[in-house]
C-alpha cells in the first residue's frame, strides 16, 4: 500500500504542482492517476520514489515513511517504467533487464538467467537478448522497459505514461499483455496517463486530478463513468459514458437463437438452404465464426474473400458492451456469441441485449468515493 | 626537388644515432603523449563533472573558444620567460613546451567530455536514477560509456593538434621532429625541412588511424550501430 498524506510540491519558481494530495494506492491493485497536462500526476508519481522531493506532507509505503529511507535503496525496491523506455543504448537487452539485479549484487549469472526469463515473460524471443535497444521497435523497447522494471521482483511498480509513445494498435497489445501480466503478478501499481480510455481499461481505481494535483475524484472505473462528481470530471471522462460503462457489466445467459451455418466451400444452394433472412454464418473446422455471407449474391462455392467481416464477436458471459457491439456490428443484425474457445454458441439481437440493460440498475453512487476525494455529495448536473 | 627529399629520407644515416629520425620520433611522441595524458587527466574529469551537474557550463564554452585563439608560439615564449628563471636544467625548457601543448590539448578533450555527458539521452539518465543508481553509478554505468564516442573524438583531435604543434619544442632547443624543421631552416637545408614536415604529417596520420581502431573496439556497438552478426 502506498499512502499520500497531505503531500504538496511547490517548485522554486512558486508554481504549486501538487497541493495537499491525500490518496491511497491499495496493495496488489492498479491505481491510475489521470488528468490533463500540468495536473501534477507525473510529479505525484515521481514523489513516490523521491525523484522529486515533496515540500510538504508524507508518503508512506506500508508503514514506512519514504522520506526516512535511503534514496537508492527505496528506488531499487520499486519498478520504474517511463514513457520512452529509457533503455541504456550501450547495453544489450539482457544487460538492460539485469540492471537492478546487478545493482543488488545478485551476480552476473543469476541476473542474466532472470533477465532471460523476463524477456520471455514480456513476449520477446530469446534471440533478442544480445541485441541493442536501437535494433528494437518502440513497442519492443517498451516491453524491455517493463521487463527491466520487473527484474528484481519489486512489490511496487511506478509507470509514467509507459504506452503513450507507441502507435494505437501496439498500445492496445501492450495494455492487454500488461493486464495479463498483472493478473499473474499482483503488483501494487501506480500508473500515470493522460488518456482516460487507458485509465478506464487498466485501472482498478482511478484518481482524476485537476490543475495542481487537486484530487477531483477517486473511484473505480464503473463508478467514474456512472457518477462523475462534477462538470470537470464529467467533461474529462468524455462522451459515450453510458455505452462505455457497459464494459463493466457482465452479460447474463442470453436466450440465444440457434444459428445454422455452413463451412467454407459450401455451394450457393447449400448456403441458401441454411440462410435465415438472407444471411448465413460461415464457420471454420473448429466451429469458429469467420464471417457472414448472402447466398443470393454468390454464384460459386463460398471462399474466404467473399465474407462480410464487419461483425464483432462476443464471448458468452463477457461484458455487455461486447454483446451489444456484436449485435450492432453484425451485417445480419444477429450478434454472434461464442464460448471461451471461440466456437459458435448462437446469436442475440440488439433489442434483447438492450432489454437486459434496461433491467439493470445503474451502479449506486458510492458516497465513500466522495469523502475520499474530500467532497460532499453533489447533485449531478446534466451535460 | 622531390628526388632530393626522397634521397634525404632514404639515407640510412639520417635515421640512426642521437639526432637521427628514430630518436626524434620517440622524443616527439614522448612530448605529445605526456602533454596529452596531463591534459586528459585535467579535462576529462572536469568535462564529466560539468556535463553531469550542469554547473560551470559557461566555463566550457568560453574557455574552449578563448583557448583556441591563443597563438602557440607566443604562449611558448611567454611561458619560457616566466618559467625558465624559476626552474633549472632541462626542465626549464621542457615545462614551457609542455605547458603550451597541454593548454592546446585541453579544449577539445574538455568539450568532448562535456558534450558527451550532456548528450546522454535524458530518459536513460532518468531511468538510471529511478532504478536506484547513485551519482557515481550513473556516471560509471551510463554517462561515461554513452559519452565515450565523443570523449574519444575529443582526445583524437587533441592528439592531432599536439603532434603537429610539438614541433615548437625545437624552438627552445629541445628534440622531437621539430629539430629537422628548425635546423633545416637555419642551414637552408630544404630537403631536411621538408622531410621533417612530411614525417610530422605521416606520424599524425598513423596515430590517428591507430586511434580510430581503438575507438572502434572500446565503444559499444549499441552506440555505433556496428551490430556485427547479431543484426536484424
Amino acid at each position: 500500500m502506498i499512502r499520500f498524506d497531505a503531500v504538496s510540491k511547490q517548485f522554486p519558481d512558486g508554481t504549486k504542482a501538487v497541493d495537499e494530495l491525500t490518496l491511497e494506492a491499495p496493495t496488489g491493485k492498479i491505481t491510475v492517476l489521470v488528468g490533463p497536462s500540468g495536473c501534477g500526476k507525473t510529479t505525484s508519481l515521481r514523489m513516490i520514489n523521491r525523484m522529486i522531493t515533496p515540500t510538504d506532507g508524507r508518503i508512506w509505503i506500508d508503514d514506512q515513511d519514504t522520506a526516512e529511507m535511503d534514496e537508492a535503496q527505496l528506488r531499487r525496491g520499486i519498478g520504474y517504467v517511463i514513457q520512452h523506455a529509457g533503455l541504456f543504448p550501450h547495453r544489450t537487452i539482457v544487460a538492460n533487464i539485469a540492471t537492478v539485479p546487478m545493482l543488488l549484487g545478485w551476480g552476473r549469472r543469476k541476473a542474466e538467467s532472470r533477465a532471460l526469463e523476463l524477456l520471455e515473460r514480456v513476449g520477446l524471443p530469446a534471440s533478442y537478448a544480445k541485441r541493442y535497444p536501437a535494433q528494437l521497435s518502440g513497442g519492443q523497447q517498451q516491453r524491455v522497459g517493463v521487463a527491466r522494471a520487473l527484474a528484481a521482483d519489486p512489490p511496487i511498480m511506478l509507470m509514467d505514461e509507459p504506452f503513450s509513445a507507441v502507435d494505437p494498435i501496439v498500445r492496445e497489445q501492450l495494455q492487454d499483455e500488461f493486464l495479463r501480466l498483472q493478473g499473474d503478478l499482483g503488483k501494487t501499481i501506480v500508473f500515470v496517463t493522460h488518456d482516460i480510455e487507458e485509465a478506464i481499461k487498466l485501472g482498478d481505481q482511478i484518481a482524476v486530478l485537476r490543475g495542481s494535483g487537486n484530487l477531483a475524484q477517486l473511484s473505480d472505473p464503473a463508478q467514474l463513468l456512472a457518477h462523475p462528481v462534477d462538470d470537470f470530471v464529467a467533461d474529462f471522462v468524455g462522451k459515450d459514458r453510458g455505452y462505455r460503462a457497459l464494459s463493466f457489466q457482465q452479460s447474463p445467459q442470453f436466450p440465444l437463437s440457434r444459428e445454422s451455418s455452413v463451412p467454407l466451400g459450401a455451394t450457393p444452394e447449400q448456403a441458401a438452404a441454411a440462410a435465415r433472412d438472407g444471411w448465413v454464418l460461415v464457420l471454420d473446422a473448429d466451429r469458429r465464426p469467420l464471417g457472414w455471407i448472402e447466398p443470393d449474391r454468390i454464384t460459386a462455392p463460398v471462399r474466404s474473400e467473399m465474407l462480410a467481416r464487419g461483425g464483432t464477436v462476443a464471448t458468452a458471459g463477457g461484458p455487455l458492451r461486447n454483446a451489444l457491439d456484436a449485435a450492432l456490428s453484425s451485417p445480419s443484425r444477429r450478434g454472434v456469441i461464442v464460448d471461451d474457445q471461440g466456437a459458435l454458441l448462437g446469436t442475440v439481437r440488439a433489442y434483447e441485449v438492450l432489454a437486459e440493460i434496461e433491467e439493470r440498475a445503474r451502479p449506486e453512487l458510492d458516497e465513500a468515493d466522495l469523502e475520499r476525494a474530500g467532497l460532499r455529495p453533489v447533485e449531478e448536473t446534466p451535460e | 626537388m622531390i628526388n632530393r627529399i626522397i634521397a634525404w629520407l632514404a639515407d640510412v644515416a639520417h635515421w640512426q644515432g642521437d639526432d637521427g629520425i628514430l630518436r626524434r620520433l620517440v622524443e616527439h611522441m614522448e612530448y605529445a603523449t605526456t602533454a596529452l595524458v596531463i591534459a586528459a587527466l585535467i579535462a576529462i574529469p572536469l568535462g564529466l563533472y560539468i556535463g553531469h551537474t550542469g554547473k560551470g557550463r559557461f566555463l566550457v564554452v568560453n574557455a574552449v573558444g578563448a583557448a583556441r585563439a591563443i597563438p602557440s608560439l607566443g604562449l611558448l615564449y611567454l611561458a619560457f620567460f616566466w618559467l625558465a628563471p624559476r626552474l633549472s636544467g632541462e626542465v626549464a625548457f621542457l615545462a614551457p613546451a609542455g605547458l603550451v601543448l597541454v593548454v592546446l590539448a585541453i579544449p577539445p578533450i574538455l568539450s568532448g567530455a562535456y558534450a558527451g555527458v550532456e548528450g546522454v539521452e535524458p530518459a536513460a539518465r532518468d531511468a538510471a536514477v529511478g532504478m536506484g543508481m547513485r551519482g557515481t553509478e550513473v556516471m560509471r554505468h551510463v554517462e561515461l560509456p554513452c559519452a565515450l564516442p565523443l570523449i574519444l573524438s575529443g582526445i583524437r583531435s587533441a592528439m592531432l593538434q599536439v603532434i603537429a604543434t610539438a614541433t615548437i619544442a625545437a624552438v627552445l632547443g629541445l628534440g622531437g621532429l621539430g629539430r629537422f624543421l628548425i635546423d633545416g631552416l637555419a642551414s637552408q637545408d630544404f630537403p631536411q625541412t621538408a622531410s621533417g614536415a612530411i614525417l610530422v604529417a605521416v606520424l599524425a596520420l598513423a596515430v590517428d588511424m591507430a586511434f580510430a581502431l581503438v575507438q572502434r573496439s572500446v565503444v559499444s556497438p549499441g552506440l555505433t550501430g556496428r551490430y556485427g552478426k547479431v543484426s536484424l
